[in-house]
């Protein structure tokens, strides 16, 4: 794969992110007028250098898993190539926009899944005539069945992830980030999504993977990134970077 | 590592046509596809309306029974507690014209200030331009407002008779529409990024709905007042006002003595300068939605 073509490069990138903390303080009224009079900023808002001067090339058909501890900065990542997070420095080049599938991400929760399905598919700019004649096939990769018809807040978070994949793969994306959305479906959603994987792999497209299940990253992958506190510690072939963060995590 | 490239990432990046990915696209291309997207602001839209009534025994019959109600409350609140019907004829069209427009524009605000805070999830799981949803918001609203102005036309009809004058209250909807929609992505976007106005803006509307000559007619107030010429020449400049005014004046025959200077100029001037700004300002910020 050395002469393919680069689709995302990651030039020295860092990202540093603010989050609120939780209430510091006593958090009632007065000592937030006091705060905002001494005009200091909220005490609860905490700096995270989440990622730390990563540097990676990926290419056509690369499947890419990306492995690391709780916290370590993959999700991160991950949502800075879709382009939702703009690095702190350096920068990230992508081919065609990145579709990102997270399983925190719920789609609109008070609507029904069939409603979820064509409103998805409007979102990503697909035409009317395709999505009546991808329609069936969607709702039945998602394995949702009968449960179409209902609300999305009445699914499991498992079905939900479920359908969330097949909506957002049902488009073929470029670059087509998943986080974790595998580990929630059952053994049979796994098979199936781990074969759509490879599919859009085929249709020469490149695929990140987060994921705790080293199993389903060497299944998958042909190549892995190991971040570590937000330094990438290595890049190479899955099996190798499995097999030393393996031996890592044991020592 | 394997895959190390003799070459400084960005040349390579450029070689292949990569581009940022967090870069905002250009005016022309936003419009272009937001443009592609109009069926889903439609199909969102139609969707919330079907979610917001899903819950409730009277279903969308709500849709009627909210500006009746609204009305009601108004009409006793002011027409008959505090007597501010004097010297208009015909009070109950006068009010309910003045509220329903009002309301319009109100809900367009304050919900639309949610728009994208609501819809974090949906914002951070696809790529869409994200005009999409606050434009959403104002369709909802208009379709609310076509109910409204449907039932105002019922109770002109019953009191005063049809008029050819009523055709103009479409280019008033109109103006009004355009109008909404560039106050709604502007609250939209300070919306996301200051929730604390999402707080502040029913106060700030509900000063504007008591400024506004709603209850009472501005011309009347001003002249009982002793005021001078200039101020009620200050207090036409009022969008809200204006587009009152302008559907007043399609529906209301005796609505002469009581209309304000330049209406229709006003009117026009704030939905060209409110929808330009709006969706440049909106624009800006387009690569920054969905952080956090």
């Amino acid at each position: 794969m050395a002469e393919a073509e680069p689709t995302v490069v990651a030039d020295r990138v860092n990202i540093v992110y603010k989050v609120i903390a939780g209430q510091g303080g006593k958090g009632t009224a007065a000592t937030a007028f006091r705060r905002i009079l001494k005009r200091q900023d909220r005490p609860t808002i905490r700096e995270v250098h989440a990622v730390k001067d990563v540097s990676f090339t990926a290419y056509k058909g690369d499947a890419i898993g990306v492995i690391g501890r709780n916290g370590s900065g993959k999700s991160t990542l991950l949502r800075a190539i879709a382009g939702l997070l703009p690095p702190e420095s350096g920068a990230i080049y992508t081919g065609g926009r990145a579709a990102l599938l997270g399983v925190n991400a719920a789609m609109m929760n008070d609507l029904t899944g069939d409603r979820n399905v064509v409103l998805g598919c409007l979102a990503m700019g697909m035409p009317a005539d395709e999505i009546d004649r991808r329609y069936d096939e969607i709702v039945e990769f998602s394995g949702i069945g009968e449960f179409i018809d209902l609300p999305m807040s009445t699914y499991s978070s498992g079905m939900a992830a479920r359908l969330k994949f097949a909506i957002a793969s049902a488009k073929t994306h470029d670059i087509l980030l998943v986080d974790e959305a595998l580990a929630t479906g059952d053994a049979e959603f796994r098979v199936r999504s781990e074969r759509r994987i490879r599919e859009l792999r085929q249709q020469a497209g490149t695929v990140f993977l987060v994921s705790h299940s080293l199993d389903v990253v060497l299944d998958t992958c042909n190549r892995a990134l190991w971040l570590d506190k937000g330094v990438l510690r290595l890049d190479g072939p899955a099996a190798e970077v499995v097999a030393a963060y393996t031996r890592s995590a044991r020592a | 590592m394997p895959t190390a490239e003799p070459t400084d990432p960005g040349a390579l990046a450029e070689r292949y046509g990569l581009t940022r990915s967090s870069l905002r696209p250009s005016l022309d291309t936003y419009l272009r596809e937001l443009w592609s997207r109009r069926r889903f602001v439609a199909g969102y839209a139609s969707a919330r309306t079907y979610a917001m009534y899903a819950g409730a025994r009277l279903g969308s019959v709500w849709q009627v029974l909210t500006p009746l109600l609204n009305a009601t409350v108004y009409y006793l609140a002011f027409g008959v507690l505090l007597g501010t019907k004097d010297g208009i004829d015909n009070y109950v069209a006068f009010l309910l014209s003045g509220i329903f427009v009002f309301t319009y524009t109100q809900r367009c605000m304050t919900e639309g200030s949610r728009s994208l805070a609501l819809n974090l999830s949906l914002i951070r799981t696809l790529h869409f331009p994200r005009a999409t949803l606050p434009l959403a918001y104002v369709l909802n609203e208009l379709n609310q407002m076509l109910v409204s102005t449907a039932l105002l036309l019922v109770v002109v009809g019953v009191t005063d008779g049809l008029a050819w004058s009523w055709l103009l209250v479409v280019p008033a909807l109109v103006l009004q529409s355009m109008f909404n929609v560039g106050m709604t992505l502007i609250f939209a976007r300070i919306g996301t990024f200051v929730s604390d106005v999402t707080q502040l803006l029913p106060f700030v509307t509900r000063t504007w709905l008591y400024v506004s000559g709603i209850f009472f007619s501005l011309p009347a107030k001003l002249t009982d007042a002793n005021a001078p010429e200039w101020v009620i020449q200050v207090l036409a400049f009022n969008p809200m006002s204006a587009y009152i005014d302008i559907v007043r004046r399609a529906l209301l025959d005796e609505h002469t003595a009581n209309q304000l200077p330049h209406a229709w100029a006003i009117a026009a001037g704030w939905s060209v300068v409110a929808l330009a700004g709006g969706f440049l300002y909106f624009w800006r910020a387009e690569d920054r939605y969905g952080r956090g």
